[in-house]
């Protein structure tokens, strides 16, 4: 397995956010997690200017092998979202920390991103699940 | 831990992710499922298939006994080393598997029966059997890769035993040909031309290194299920099982009705099934919107469910979506599939989607 990022949050839905600086997070699913699924076929966003809420679902990836939800991992509203996966999902297969990011989303708390889990807690919690 | 075969060392080497399947533990893919597909389908790809199991029938009667065992007529098979795909059913006409039937002389049948149904089906033979004084043997010292593609013959030739290279080289289609313990069929379960080859296990690992170093490409399970469903085959336990007779799974041309004396295991209840009206049809799909379709997707017609699929998945060849289900008699051309409360359409059209690498819908 690849080095996680350090500048990113996780979460146990083995997703990252990235924090913009602007009141805005970057969100994308984990290089664990597109090990797991495989060679992806299908990404379905919401759209921008949706309202997303924490936990819940906002989207789907499908693999070769199965569908898997997106959940957000924060509040907020929809300001982005990556178009080259509607035609290239396996993008989030090759750079699942960079190029294949999924959506952006303006924060309605900011006080969420403390319950994140840091690269390091990630780290133990992908050791865990695999015994 | 499931079983492994002779090649799971092999597998795990060449960066196989291993997963349980039937009993055994497999490879569904090297790194790139859909990598492994394209290159079956444009220029070679194998399998290790050594979890399935190669059964052989033998004894005087050994013909008489599969034309009482399966719904396809071993007595089609005149010339030596012909091979026959045929239904194995239950007497309510329910498949208890699917299987290839190889003629090798008057006493010698070769079947190849599916991993996961080996227990029951090697229980079904041994019961049946015995009004026919065959011997029913299963051999667990043989290892099967198959080897698939259009450039799959050319490149897996010269690593056949010299004894058994003109006569492969010489094989049509659905054709064996064998020296000692090394068998091999021009058949195969992607669409593609090529080999299945049956060895003795101890030359198993030699062989599959030798053709990789061919430029053959090691395929998983995974490519497997997308090329056989892209060639339309059927799989055991997703398109049929105990509870559906051929009828109802695209298998009607397996079943041998003549000579109409021939009084296989089902004929009775095949008969009256096929007297019924109503009997659902069994069609490939084509997803005409965005998304994925996948097994146990209900279908509908406004808000009548009338359907299911059976095996759904992404094509890589055809770059969208298709599916085989089990349908409502009435459904033709069309009708809708529910996708996470999504109503999208579906296309009906006769399988298979792709063959010899060519799209044919």
């Amino acid at each position: 397995m690849g080095d996680l990022p350090n500048d990113l949050k996780y979460t146990k839905e083995h997703e990252w956010v990235r924090e913009e600086g602007d009141g805005t997070v970057t969100i994308g699913i984990s290089d664990h997690a597109q090990e797991q699924l495989g060679d992806l076929v299908f990404v379905e966003l919401p759209e921008v200017g949706d309202s997303v809420e924490q936990g819940r679902e906002c989207g789907v990836v499908e693999s070769v092998k199965a569908a898997s939800d997106i959940y957000a991992p924060v509040t907020g509203e929809v300001v982005g979202i990556n178009e080259v996966l509607a035609d290239s999902p396996e993008t989030a297969n090759q750079d699942p920390f960079g190029d294949g990011w999924l959506l952006r989303i303006k924060l309605a708390d900011a006080g969420q991103l403390d319950g994140l889990m840091t690269a390091d807690a990630y780290a133990e919690l992908i050791a865990a699940e695999a015994h | 831990m499931g079983k492994q075969t002779v090649l799971f060392d092999l597998h795990r080497q060449m960066g196989g992710r291993m997963v349980p399947f039937g009993g055994w533990d497999m490879p569904l893919h090297y790194g790139s499922q859909l990598e492994e597909h394209h290159a079956v389908r444009r220029e070679a790809g194998m399998f290790d298939v050594s979890h399935m199991t190669v059964v052989d029938i033998e004894g005087p009667r050994a013909g008489a006994f599969l034309r009482h065992l399966l719904a396809n007529d071993v007595a089609r098979l005149s010339q030596p080393g012909k091979a026959l795909y045929s239904c194995m059913l239950n007497p309510e006409g329910g498949v208890i598997d699917d299987l290839i039937t190889y003629f090798l002389n008057d006493e010698w049948y070769r079947m190849v029966v599916n991993a996961a149904t080996t227990e029951k089906d090697l229980a079904w033979l041994q019961q049946q059997a015995a009004d026919f004084e065959v011997t029913v043997n299963p051999r667990r010292d043989l290892a099967m890769v198959a080897v698939q593609g259009p450039q799959a013959r050319h490149r897996a030739l010269p690593l056949l035993p010299a004894g058994l290279r003109i006569a492969a080289s010489e094989l049509k289609p659905f054709f064996a040909a064998h020296d000692h313990d090394w068998f091999v069929g021009r058949t195969g379960y992607t669409g593609e031309d090529g080999f299945e080859v049956i060895l003795p296990a101890g030359e198993a690992t030699g062989f599959w290194q030798r053709l990789a170093d061919a430029g053959v490409a090691p395929c998983g399970l995974g490519a497997r299920d997308t090329l056989r469903l892209e060639a339309g085959m059927n799989l055991y336990g997703s398109d049929m099982d105990e509870g559906v007779s051929p009828l109802e799974a695209g298998l009607g041309w397996t079943i041998a009705w003549e000579p109409a004396e021939r009084a296989f295991i089902g004929r009775a209840a095949l008969e009256s099934k096929r007297e019924e009206t109503g009997l659902r049809r069994f069609v490939g799909l084509v997803l005409e919107g965005r998304g994925v379709l996948r097994n146990h997707q209900k279908l509908f017609l406004g808000e009548q469910v009338v359907g299911e699929i059976t095996s759904g998945g992404f094509a890589p060849t055809l770059e969208r979506s298709i599916a085989l289900a089990r349908v409502a008699a009435e459904i033709d051309e069309g009708c809708e599939v529910d996708i996470r409360g999504r109503r999208i359409p579906v296309r009906v059209v006769k399988p298979p989607f792709v063959r010899n690498g060519k799209s044919l819908i």
